[in-house]
């Protein structure tokens, strides 16, 4: 049995120094990286031009190329891991291809797939489709109109910090026949928070998060389906299998968040509560995945978490009862000028705050754990110095991988909590709003 | 950016005192009332819940005042 153990845990070390051993020869044999190092002397490259009035000496008219990283930054790098992409990175060169589904006003409808950038390394493709290039896997849309039409070999990208209106902002460029193309953001309704904002273009794309969630909802299904049919087939009979691993949970919802908060008329909203907390659930546990099937935030992407959230909200203020309005705008046995000055104003901020922490509670744990994660897998980077000592990234690694562990373990009690905690507080809120009144 | 993480350590320091006093106290509850646990769980895990979404504003507020530079 020990013997048994100890293969085991050797095994596991072992997978976690191949996998380090992996990530650190990607990145040193990375053919653009190093030619781009060996055009740049080292002392340069890791200089930032500050302003647009100092087009980035030494840096080629555009700025930085992408593909050379200056120096390894953390932050970066976590951000630019837990973001949506439109490109579905599943190992080296190999992406699984989502359709585009691209929009730009005067425009027109664009409808490709990432195929059609032909991405390599770092998801940077090197052709540009109807004016659309792929940047780190994002689609954005070149400024130039006369290449808004047919495909143009793009031979790099670059990247540039530049003074707007006293912000210093990333802008993007690609290099197209050795002219230097300035490129717009890619779109993102989260006003830019993970990087982007409402640019020239609309991108309705299936990217790698709307992906994810189209799995979850289909493995969601098949699991649920197969489970309902052995319940109905096996009525007044113990469960078993698939059925017997579901039903607790089912059952724990039911009983522990339905009943207790929102009183007799729980049966109208648990279909809600429970699809809200096995997609939550579902969404959480396959963004733990750090590869193909997972890999990608979604219930760390503020977008999703703003739709869960106003679904609760919509849910919850149509079906507010009479009583529950009289308490939010007029509340009974209050003096008037207190109703008017404090208590109603602040009933009325509440009823927006309450979904606004419910978004913000999701998003915000959820992201947090993966920055984290990311984190500690950088140390393997930083004491390697980026690639350059084996040595350091070794140590790196043996600091990281149970630090990453325990944080994983942490993050999986994290996802179950998150999910039961929007479930509880969803029906928390729904109950307020549809209690009955109390005659006192 | 310096006094955005100022902000968002202060807003951290009010959390945990809040959700510590909360912790403590369902662990008094529990040491009296053993048989209350289920109960007691589940109102601390609401109430953290609830301290959480102030300090989580703060933290968003952090985000945004970087972000706007």
């Amino acid at each position: 049995m020990t013997a048994f153990r100890k293969f085991w845990i050797i095994l596991i070390i072992s997978a976690f120094g191949a996998a380090s051993a992996a990530a650190q020869t990607g990145h040193e044999n990375h053919p653009r990286e190093q030619a781009g190092e060996a055009a740049h002397p080292a002392g340069e490259a890791q200089e930032r031009p500050g302003a647009a009035a100092h087009p980035a000496e030494g840096h080629g008219p555009c700025g930085h190329s992408v593909s050379v990283e200056p120096e390894f930054n953390a932050g970066d790098n976590a951000v630019h891991h837990i973001a949506d992409a439109n490109a579905l990175h599943i190992v080296g060169d190999v992406y699984l291809h989502l359709p585009c589904i691209l929009y730009a006003p005067g425009h027109g409808w664009t409808l490709t797939t990432t195929a059609a950038f032909h991405a390599h390394h770092h998801g940077n493709g090197t052709k540009s489709k109807d004016g659309y290039v792929l940047v780190h896997g994002n689609v954005m849309r070149l400024k130039n109109p006369a290449l808004a039409r047919g495909e143009f070999d793009v031979s790099d990208y670059a990247h540039q910090e530049v003074d707007a209106n006293g912000k210093v902002k990333t802008v993007y460029n690609a290099l197209i026949n050795g002219n230097c193309e300035p490129l717009d953001a890619k779109t993102t309704f989260d006003g830019g928070i993970m990087g982007g904002g409402i640019t020239s273009f609309y991108d309705f794309s299936i990217t790698r998060n709307v992906f994810t969630m189209l799995l979850t909802a289909l493995i969601l299904f098949l699991l649920f389906r197969a489970a309902a049919n052995a319940a109905t087939r096996r009525e007044h009979q113990a469960p078993k299998g698939l059925q017997n691993f579901l039903e607790p949970f089912v059952i724990f919802i039911r009983d522990e968040v339905a009943k207790p908060n929102i009183g007799p008329k729980y049966e109208r909203y648990l279909p809600y509560l429970l699809s809200a907390f096995f997609f939550i659930l579902g969404l959480n546990l396959i963004g733990q995945i750090p590869f193909f099937p997972g890999s990608a935030n979604v219930t760390g992407n503020i977008s999703v978490t703003i739709v869960l959230a106003v679904l609760t909200f919509l849910i919850s203020t149509f079906s507010a009862n009479k009583h529950f309005w009289e308490h939010t705008l007029w509340m009974p046995g209050v003096p008037a000028p207190l109703k008017i000055l404090i208590l109603t104003p602040i009933e009325v901020l509440g009823l927006f705050l309450k979904p606004f922490t419910l978004l913000l509670r999701l998003f915000a744990n959820i992201t947090a754990g993966h920055i984290v994660i990311l984190s500690f897998v950088s140390l393997i980077f930083i004491f390697g110095d980026a690639g350059k000592s084996v040595g350091g990234s070794a140590a790196g690694a043996a600091a990281s991988i149970p630090l990453t562990l325990f944080m994983m373990t942490l993050e999986l009690l994290v996802a179950f909590l998150q999910a039961f905690i929007f479930t509880m507080l969803s029906a928390v809120y729904i109950g307020t709003a549809i209690e009955e009144p109390h005659h006192h | 950016m310096s006094y955005a993480a100022l902000g968002a350590g202060l807003a951290v320091i009010g959390a945990g005192i809040g959700i510590g006093q909360i912790g403590g106290k369902a662990m008094d509850a529990i040491a009296r009332q053993p048989e209350a646990v289920g109960d007691i769980r589940a109102n601390m895990i609401l109430t953290a819940a609830l301290v959480e979404g102030a300090a989580l504003v703060c933290m968003v507020l952090a985000f945004f005042v970087r972000a706007a530079g």
